[in-house]
């Protein structure tokens, strides 16, 4: 189907039939190649100075600030980075000196515990010790004032064993007599 | 080149070639070098797209960019990537122009997938000026940068002395054919393509003449249109590619002919 535009019909080109075809291959038609080549040229300086002086500065520059932005960006999470491992040794650092300290503390309560129950013993075994002497020295009396009252009780018994037996009882020589007898 | 094949009383009609006419843009006039013709229409409608993507949307200069902005940056950085790595550093100055030369074809030759455009890029006039420049100007800077020393790029001095002579010669012609192929690679590929598609597009309405034949012609050829259609596009922006990298390598040979 001939849908092409054949009104170029009479065509005043060599390459092209009445019909409005080609003639042979267009690409190699003489007559057009001035024109091809003038609008070439006019077309790829155009799009040079369009191109050297819009488009590639400012997709350079983009590209460019972009680059900036994330190297920027990552020098910043690189700093975070540093910081948060600081905040983690300050943090770890702070554990351990809590714990040295609680270390410390426990170490000291024990200590002092320990101070204090040492007292308290020394003063119960003192406190002991003085009442067993004190106890002793009672007994000590005890037993003194005991023998004291053995000679009493023995000259008496003597005065009243010489009176039963019906003489008068010379106190003095009784009291000798008896002395003499304990001692011996 | 019409070639009318005869079926039936009616005819299907081959004209492969009519969409590389070029025409005047207003009224039927003769082809002068300044008239305004479908070339400058696609060549207008390849700037204007490039402003919308590169400097539109660019526009917001945003640290997130949008879909449009990416995508632009992405082109710059393509391109730029290849420029530092093929040529190296030293390059970069002519980063530019490179640009320019991947953006033209890339948009060029996406521009002319659009059913019924122009593509001026099938065109050798086009791909041969743009080849010629590269040349030219790959020829001009080697010779500034190191003058006779950039000759050393045609002597081969890790092969045996016997043999640099004859690779000296070889290399020559090599050099010199660089631009035909340069510029025969990308006219020929997009010509192709597109040439092969109208011939498909020629077949589809078979269906409409003959009835029988047509119902398996017609479907295959609208299916071939179709894939070659996919296989154009990769086509369209690897031969943008190709060029640009091209372009690269020959940069390096002036700025460092040393083999």
């Amino acid at each position: 189907m001939a849908t092409e535009t054949h009104d170029a019909a009479g065509s005043t080109s060599a390459c092209v039939d009445a019909g409005g075809g080609a003639i042979g291959m267009p690409q190699l038609c003489p007559d057009w190649m001035g024109n091809q080549i003038f609008w070439l040229v006019v077309t790829l300086v155009v799009i040079f100075f369009i191109l050297s002086r819009i488009a590639l500065p400012r997709i350079a520059a983009v590209l460019a600030e972009r680059q900036g932005t994330i190297t920027n960006d990552l020098a910043a999470a690189e700093d975070l980075k540093v910081k948060a491992q600081e905040a983690e040794e300050a943090y770890e650092k702070a554990l351990a000196d809590a714990r040295s300290k609680a270390n410390e503390i426990i170490a000291e309560a024990k200590a002092e515990i320990k101070a204090e129950q040492d007292e308290a013993a020394k003063k119960a075994d003192a406190q002991i010790a003085e009442k067993a002497a004190e106890s002793e020295k009672a007994i000590a009396e005890i037993r003194a004032s005991a023998l004291e009252n053995v000679e009493t009780v023995a000259k008496d018994t003597a005065k009243e064993l010489v009176a039963a037996m019906g003489q008068k009882a010379d106190t003095a020589a009784i009291d000798k007599a008896v002395a003499a007898r304990l001692k011996g | 080149m019409a070639t009318d094949a005869k079926e039936g009383g009616q005819e299907l009609v081959f004209h492969p070639m009519d969409q590389f006419i070029v025409k005047p843009l207003f009224g039927d006039g003769p082809v002068g070098l300044f008239t305004v013709t479908n070339v400058t229409f696609w060549m207008v409608l390849t700037v204007l797209a490039i402003v919308g993507l590169l400097v539109l949307g660019t526009s917001g200069r945003a640290t997130i960019p949008n879909r449009t902005q990416s995508v632009a940056e992405l082109a710059y950085g393509f391109i730029r990537k290849m420029v530092e790595d093929v040529a190296g550093k030293d390059a970069l100055p002519y980063f530019p122009y490179i640009m320019t030369l991947f953006m033209f074809i890339v948009f060029s030759n996406f521009l002319g997938l659009i059913p019924g455009a122009f593509t001026t890029t099938s065109h050798i006039a086009v791909t041969a000026v743009l080849a010629m420049l590269v040349f030219v100007a790959v020829t001009v800077i080697g010779f500034v940068k190191h003058g006779a020393g950039f000759l050393g790029l045609f002597w081969v001095g890790a092969a045996p002395l016997p043999l640099r002579p004859i690779l000296a010669v070889i290399e020559v012609i090599s050099y010199f054919v660089r631009p035909v192929s340069h510029s025969i690679r990308l006219a020929g590929n997009m010509m192709a393509g597109h040439a092969v598609i109208k011939v498909f597009a020629a077949f589809a309405p078979l269906v409409l003449i003959s009835t029988g034949i047509g119902l398996v012609v017609t479907p295959l050829s609208i299916l071939a249109i179709t894939a070659i259609y996919a296989l154009e596009m990769l086509v369209a922006f690897i031969q943008a590619y190709v060029f640009t990298i091209l372009t690269c390598v020959y940069l390096k040979d002036a700025l460092h002919p040393a083999h």
